[in-house]
């Protein structure tokens, strides 16, 4: 366990992601308190970003070090989660229906490509008039495009697969249902979960929008707040803050792809 | 297992003709293609490439219909231009390209048929898959994935995995190709030993004459398309065989009969190709 740690630690993979980080924030630094270049004058450096977000009294009233935080964060997060999950349930159960079913693809597939481009931002009025309240607004605007995503995803995964699975499914007895459960779901799993990932990457752009434009609380509120305020650290500190749960958000789909999917785990670890 | 007294899987392909696209192209790729395969007989299908020898298995397997003729299974129409019979376990299919569902282990894979089939509970089946491997000295490998076995063990899983269900009928095209030259012979081997465990039709498509006088009770050599057979020639030498028989004279002139057939027809189907090209 501490060998493990230990060269996890010491990896060159660890040192050059830090050092990575260091040079962006060197750059930064450079371009904001060094040379100061004309367009920078009002953008905080990272000394000072970091200062507010670490702040017990912040200037902006949000820091580590205050209840805001947290609660802009729980807001956030809630909304990315539930539209992220009925983006899911709903999407992948679309994309394996249309995949299936040949029929059901060609009442589908047009109306699909003609929704799925328009910008989630373009939702929001027609969102706000339909659903009740704010709060139902801003979760279907972040759910519309990660949920088109995520059809796409699992439209193409179910496609993806070798007709001959199919044969040999039939071959050994299956019935239709027998292979959807066998070889449609399992052989579309790697597509699901790349598009999984890059469809909470989309719901977190478009629940900043949403917030943005018709919410109240949550990072991107803040954010949009935080700039007619003047209060730029604290726009800097919420940026990193989406980005980190983003992150977050993306290892742990990938964790859970790897538990579903031991079979390529294994492959690409042998 | 099956006993010897009562073997079925006698098919007989009756005038078999198949026109693909025939409002359109209409390319033929076989033409009133006749022949017998006895029950229990381990029958060799070569012919030049894009002959049709797949087109005839995807007939049988009831993957795909016919234009005209007939397919019979012990004396029942199952493919005609009037009516398909649906793939069933009764004919069973080794793919080209392998077909074990990589998100299933050894044992999943060959399960599965029967599983799914309502034939057998889950853990009767793994047991007698366990067995299987086991006595084909793959006892180890039952909880890998596929994708962890070399391409050989892939084969010999996925032969399993159709042997389960005591098919009538077990064809498989091009099963071996790609394997390197030791890997083939111990697929020999391993499917003498399954057949001579439980015989049953084998409808063997192959490039390899080796292969086809080695393992076969007859070679079908079949003509450049559309697809008719050109000759049978039947191989009289004794089961089980083993690797030195190729060195013996009547071996040898087995292979230089089916050779000559081969050559003539690759010839015809390589002039084809230039002129098409023309």
């Amino acid at each position: 366990m501490m060998n493990q740690l230990r060269t996890k630690i010491l990896s060159p993979q660890l040192f050059r992601a830090v050092a990575g980080v260091l040079i962006f924030l060197s750059f930064w630094y450079l371009l904001t308190e060094v040379l100061k270049l004309p367009r920078f004058k009002l953008i905080p450096d990272p000394v000072s970003v970091i200062k507010e977000w670490v702040s017990f009294d912040p200037m902006s009233g949000r820091s580590l070090f205050t209840k805001e935080y947290y609660i802009d964060i729980a807001y956030s997060v809630g909304r990315t989660m539930a539209a992220f999950t009925f983006a899911t349930v709903l999407g992948v159960t679309l994309g394996l229906l249309m995949g299936w079913n040949r029929i059901l693809y060609d009442f589908t597939f047009p109306l699909v490509e003609i929704l799925r481009p328009m910008p989630p931002l373009s939702w929001i009025p027609l969102a706000v008039l339909i659903l009740p309240g704010v709060e139902f607004a801003v979760v279907y605007v972040t759910f519309i495009a990660a949920f088109f995503a995520t059809v796409l995803n699992t439209l193409l995964g179910v496609f993806s697969i070798d007709r001959n699975y199919f044969l040999a499914a039939r071959c050994l007895g299956s019935k239709p249902k027998d292979i959807f459960f066998n070889v449609v779901v399992p052989g579309s799993l790697p597509f699901i979960f790349t598009g999984l990932q890059i469809s909470m990457g989309i719901a977190w752009m478009s629940l900043v929008a949403g917030e943005i434009i018709s919410g109240q609380r949550g990072l991107g509120y803040a954010i949009y707040e935080g700039y007619f305020l003047y209060q730029f650290p604290q726009v800097i500190s919420y940026m990193f803050t989406l980005g980190i749960l983003g992150y977050i958000s993306s290892a742990a789909i990938r964790a859970v792809g790897r538990r579903l999917m031991a079979w390529e785990a294994r492959r690409r670890g042998a | 297992m099956t006993t010897h007294d009562k073997i079925e899987g006698a098919i007989s392909i009756r005038k078999v003709t198949k026109i693909y696209d025939p409002e359109g192209a209409r390319v033929m790729a076989m033409k009133d293609c006749s022949f017998e395969m006895g029950a229990g007989e381990f029958t060799i299908i070569v012919g030049p490439s894009g002959c049709g020898k797949t087109t005839l298995l995807n007939a049988i397997a009831g993957f795909d219909t016919i234009t005209s003729g007939e397919i019979l299974l012990d004396g029942d129409t199952i493919s005609s231009s009037l009516k398909q019979i649906k793939p069933n376990v009764d004919r069973m299919v080794v793919f080209q390209n392998g077909a074990l569902f990589p998100w299933k282990t050894v044992i999943e894979n060959i399960t599965y048929g029967p599983v799914v089939q309502d034939r057998m509970k889950k853990s009767a089946a793994a047991e007698l898959a366990k067995g299987m491997l086991h006595q084909v000295g793959l006892g180890e490998i039952g909880d890998k994935y596929p994708e962890e076995l070399s391409s050989g063990v892939q084969r010999r899983v996925e032969i399993l995995r159709a042997l389960i269900n005591q098919p009538k009928v077990v064809m498989l095209d091009e099963p071996f190709r790609g394997l390197d030259a030791v890997a083939k012979t111990v697929m020999h081997e391993f499917l003498m030993e399954v057949f001579c465990a439980s015989p049953r039709t084998m409808f063997f498509i192959t490039h390899d004459l080796d292969e086809a006088i080695f393992l076969g009770h007859k070679v079908v050599i079949m003509t450049t398309r559309p697809a008719q057979v050109k000759k049978i020639v039947p191989v009289a030498l004794p089961w089980p065989r083993e690797h030195h028989i190729m060195n013996s004279r009547e071996y040898l002139e087995l292979k230089q009969e089916v050779l000559e057939a081969v050559h003539e027809e690759a010839k015809k189907a390589f002039e084809a190709g230039e002129r098409e090209l023309a």
